[in-house]
């Protein structure tokens, strides 16, 4: 471990959007693959359709938070390297 | 729609590409590439991930398998939203060492190794194959759909011959703008342009039909939903096996895929737009996938049974008379294909020219020569490798039979390019991978890959029998090719690739542990692993002075092309300092030259041919060490360097002092020598006057004898004077004879009281004693000490102005020393007089001078150092006071006594 051990805030704020942004894929992961876990299509009110519904809200969600987080990361990226 | 119309429109619209490419080329060759290299080109260029495949076998899929053709894209967008983990740093090492394609990622991080680059070369080929004929296969069939439904006395054209003309047209434009020129980057600013063209007409397409089937032939968002739930799809069940096993394989496949890899790492121009595509890329797979669903439900409702549901896009909008949407989507289609095709072809042909031909060519020529333009050989290796590939993918077309579902081959095709998973993400994360790792696991994986999958997928008794297929090879039935090890409850692809990556990792593990990876392997590895920490500051491969920059220039200049060579020649001079174009062959130069021929040719070539000149392929552990311990050596020289700095520091520090001291001396010998002079001469005047008045004889009786007297007085003054100089230079000398014994210390001060009451003897002395605590017996030089006490005795007498003076006189022990204190009543020493009364010839005053030269504290002062003791003065009491302190038993240091 190199570097201060103390960050001003907007260091600090970065490097925690970092984290955020590589914690991302695991939370899809786990979105996407929940429905394996569901009961048979057809009973329960569990159809295709509500299936396809929740998986387009993950996806776009993701993506919303993919935006955001990519917004705050872009001007870092290339400027200066982490570790 | 008139089929001629159509393919008219089809030519226009490759021409339209065409110019597209061709503008874009011309401009980027002007330095206006501008918005050309922005984010959302490259989003767009990365689209070749969604093929023909995706564009109309999604729909087929989903009629078939319900939603299970997300998982297809869910897989890339896990990547891209986690692209800090893996997308990045593959783009920052794609750029640092120059990587012209995936086998040369993989060869280049595994010590340069030509056979992983052929390996991963081979595997790509293998697996691209019945992807590039699917994509033929498409655009065949779509141009059949449309011909079948013409009237107007065109014949329903050849299948085969609509193949050969599809793959003639895309050969020769991959050709044209593919292979251009060498690029030092390896990037096709017209071509990648031309595929984000594509990406626009392809999603406007889908989207297009998408919009018509939606609010056009349903009733809207609400009762294409109710629609969903009646139709066949709704029977779907979700098999968690196959939905996570498929996520996986396609999240591996977007970064294996060598036509992934040469968009997404190779022709990225910027970092920065990774992150724009983070998001944007998810953004448009989504809106491709959005609706497939509804196109699949109303396509199996509208369209007669039986019809082929991988081309519903195309026959729903025709079967409803729309001419020109199903134009549009013909397009579409066109696009997806075509674009896949291209960058394919591009991807692999770099692949074939730099890991096949060029090291086949090299070991062909006899050692450091390398005649001929090299250049024209790459390209044209690389033009003959496009149309050796695009012949393949033909030709198992015409094998195949273009029937198997469109889905299942490009799963295929997946599961094959995610065996080079293991091996890049260990290259990337694991400094510890190595390249027998890496070739068993790869070569473990593909093999595996072939026998479970691949080739049972010819079907039975096409290559492997459809005897071993139900029993295994020799009866053997846990070597099923589809029931792996017993393992039966599997889907057949779940099972492959279950088997294959997991052998392949374990293959790959063990393989890297068990070995030991030579030092161009080891620091390739360490430059990969920590790509982010320093820009190209890794140990240099190559050792001095072995090539020659001539040579160099001359096989740069076959590479690079003439302008290009120098320019960079006379920029690295120029970098050491040099005029011209020749710089000093350096291990860091050639290292740079390396990097640049391998943006061209890869990193396996370029080191090959490099080391041609250079004389030896890579360097040893010997040159290593070599290199640590001369490190070492330097390390330490500047450590030694920084001892001796500090000695001298040191040295000139206490010349300093000495020779301020010296100076001090000097100053206070002056003023010694004057003071004596002064001294010597006061009493030797009036030596001489008085001697020179009796010389003279007449002189009456009572003034001869006063002179007399005068004149012995001043002798025994200047007597007195010599003794003590004498005294104080024996005792400062530190060669004075001391006298040791047990004396009492009362008896001393009562010597000292008596010898002292002869100076001024008409002043009275009051003197306070504690006479029991005087009872010590000390071990000392008595005479010495007396000496001392007289000095301080007699100075009280002479100099105290009290009216009646009075000396109080305090004995005290303190463990192993005696403090002696004299106190007197008069008004002490001034603060600023208390520091020199110890030194020579300092008096206070003249007023009251009484013989004495001011030696006398001078030599108190020495005789207690003598003893080992100290006077000083002390502050802060009745008037002056003096302080003596000294110890019990004096012991001499064993040599001082015989001095």
């Amino acid at each position: 471990m190199r570097g201060p051990v103390f960050l001003a805030r907007r260091g600090y704020r970065m490097r925690r959007i970092r984290d955020l942004a590589k914690m991302l894929p695991f939370a899809g992961i786990f979105l996407l693959v929940l429905p394996m876990l569901w009961g048979r299509v057809g009973s329960d009110d569990r159809t295709t359709t509500t299936d396809g519904i929740y998986l387009f809200v993950v996806w776009g969600g993701l993506i919303a938070a993919a935006w955001l987080l990519s917004r705050g990361l872009r001007d870092e990226q290339g400027l200066k390297d982490e570790s | 729609m008139p089929f001629n119309i159509l393919v008219l429109a089809a030519l226009s619209y490759v021409f339209f590409l065409f110019l597209v490419a061709f503008v874009v080329e011309r401009r980027a060759a002007a330095g206006a590439a501008g918005w050309l290299r922005s984010p959302l080109v490259y989003t767009l260029s990365l689209s070749v991930y969604s093929t023909a495949w995706t564009f109309y076998g999604a729909v087929g899929y989903a009629a078939r398998s319900g939603l299970e053709f997300l998982t297809i894209y869910l897989g890339p967008t896990l990547v891209f939203i986690g692209w800090w983990w893996v997308l990045r740093k593959l783009v920052r090492i794609g750029r640092q060492q120059r990587v012209t394609s995936i086998a040369d990622l993989i060869s280049n991080r595994y010590g340069k190794s030509n056979l992983l680059g052929v390996i991963v070369t081979v595997i790509s080929v293998l697996a691209a194959t019945p992807y590039i004929s699917l994509q033929l296969q498409s655009v065949t069939l779509s141009f059949g759909v449309f011909a079948s439904a013409t009237s107007d006395g065109w014949a329903k054209p050849d299948r085969d011959v609509t193949a050969v003309w599809v793959t003639a047209g895309l050969a020769v434009f991959t050709i044209l703008f593919g292979t251009r020129n060498l690029d030092a980057n390896e990037q096709h600013t017209g071509v990648v342009t031309a595929i984000a063209v594509e990406a626009v007409v392809k999603l406007v397409a889908l989207l297009t039909v998408g919009s018509f089937v939606v609010w056009g032939i349903a009733g809207g968002v609400g009762d294409i939903l109710d629609r969903i739930d009646a139709s066949q799809i709704a029977e779907w069940q979700m098999q968690p096996s196959r939905w996570s096993g498929l996520i996986f394989l396609s999240a591996a496949a977007v970064i294996c895929l060598p036509r992934m890899f040469q968009v997404l790492v190779v022709e990225n121009s910027d970092e920065r737009h990774l992150a724009t595509a983070s998001w944007a890329f998810p953004l448009y797979v989504m809106a491709m996938s959005l609706f497939v669903v509804p196109i699949a439900v109303v396509g199996l409702e509208r369209l007669p049974a039986g019809s082929n549901p991988d081309l519903f896009v195309l026959t729903l909008p025709l079967a409803e008379g729309q001419g020109g949407l199903a134009m549009l989507a013909f397009l579409g289609g066109f696009s997806s294909a075509t674009s896949m095709v291209i960058v394919a072809a591009i991807a692999l042909a770099t692949m074939v020219s730099n890991h096949v031909v060029m090291p086949f060519w090299l070991s062909m020529r006899p050692a450091r020569a390398v005649p001929g333009d090299v250049r024209r050989l790459v390209l044209l290796s690389r033009r003959l490798s496009i149309v050796v590939i695009l012949a393949f993918g033909y030709f198992y077309y015409r094998l195949s039979g273009g029937s198997t579902a469109l889905a299942a081959i490009g799963l295929i095709s997946f599961v094959g390019v995610a065996q080079i998973l293991p091996a890049m993400l260990g290259g990337i994360f694991w400094r510890g991978g190595s390249r027998v790792g890496a070739a068993m696991g790869l070569s473990i994986g593909v093999l595996i890959w072939a026998y479970t999958l691949f080739l049972p997928s010819f079907g039975p008794d096409a290559v492997i029998s459809a005897q071993v297929l139900a029993e295994g090879p020799f009866g053997i039935g846990w070597l099923r090719p589809q029931a792996l090890f017993g393992v039966t409850g599997m889907d057949p692809l779940i099972h492959a690739l279950f088997w294959s990556v997991s052998l392949n990792t374990a293959a790959y593990c063990l393989g890297s542990v068990l070995s030991f990876p030579g030092p161009v392997e080891r620091m390739q590895g360490a430059a990969f692993v920590n790509a982010f920490d320093a820009e190209g500051t890794g140990p240099r491969g190559w050792v001095q002075g072995e090539s020659d920059s001539e040579d160099l220039l001359v096989m740069a200049q076959r590479i690079l092309g003439d302008d290009e060579a120098l320019t960079f020649f006379e920029a690295s001079a120029r970098d050491q300092g040099k005029a011209g174009y020749l710089p000093d062959p350096t291990p860091a130069f050639v290292d740079l030259l390396e990097r640049r021929l391998a943006g061209s040719v890869g990193a396996a070539t370029a080191h090959a041919m490099i080391a041609q000149l250079a004389g030896r392929t890579a360097v040893s552990v010997e040159d290593l060490m070599a290199v640590a311990n001369e490190a070492a050596q330097i390390m330490e020289y500047s450590a030694r360097l920084e001892a001796q700095q500090e000695e001298l520091t040191r040295a000139a520090r206490q010349l300093r002092e000495v020779n301020e001291k010296l100076t001090q001396l000097s100053v206070q010998k002056d003023a010694f020598l004057s003071q004596i002079s002064h001294e010597l001469r006061t009493p030797m005047t009036s030596i001489r006057a008085f001697s020179e008045i009796l010389t003279e004889g007449d002189l009456p009786e009572g003034v001869v004898e006063k002179y007399g007297g005068i004149i012995h007085l001043e002798a025994k003054r200047l007597t007195r004077l010599l003794d003590d100089l004498l005294d104080l230079s024996v005792l400062e000398n530190g060669t004075v004879q001391l006298n040791l014994g047990l004396t009492n210390l009362h008896e001393m001060i009562e010597r000292a009281l008596a010898a002292a009451s002869h100076t001024r003897p008409e002043r009275g002395l009051i003197v306070h004693r504690d006479l029991t605590r005087e009872d010590i017996f000390l071990r000392t030089d008595s005479d010495r000490l007396t000496q001392v006490f007289i000095n301080l005795i007699s100075n009280t007498r002479k100099y105290c102005d009290a009216d009646a003076p009075e000396l109080r006189i305090s004995v005290r022990r303190k463990g192993g020393r005696v403090t002696v204190d004299f106190v007197d009543n008069g008004s002490g020493i001034p603060k600023e007089k208390q520091a020199i009364i110890f030194e020579k010839f300092a008096r206070l005053t003249d007023q009251t001078r009484a013989g004495g030269a001011g030696l006398g504290l001078a030599i108190c002062r020495e005789v207690m150092a003598n003893l080992g003791g100290t006077i000083g003065y002390l502050p802060g009491q009745w008037g002056a006071a003096f302080r003596v302190t000294l110890p019990l038993r004096l012991e001499l240091p064993p040599n001082a006594a015989t001095v």
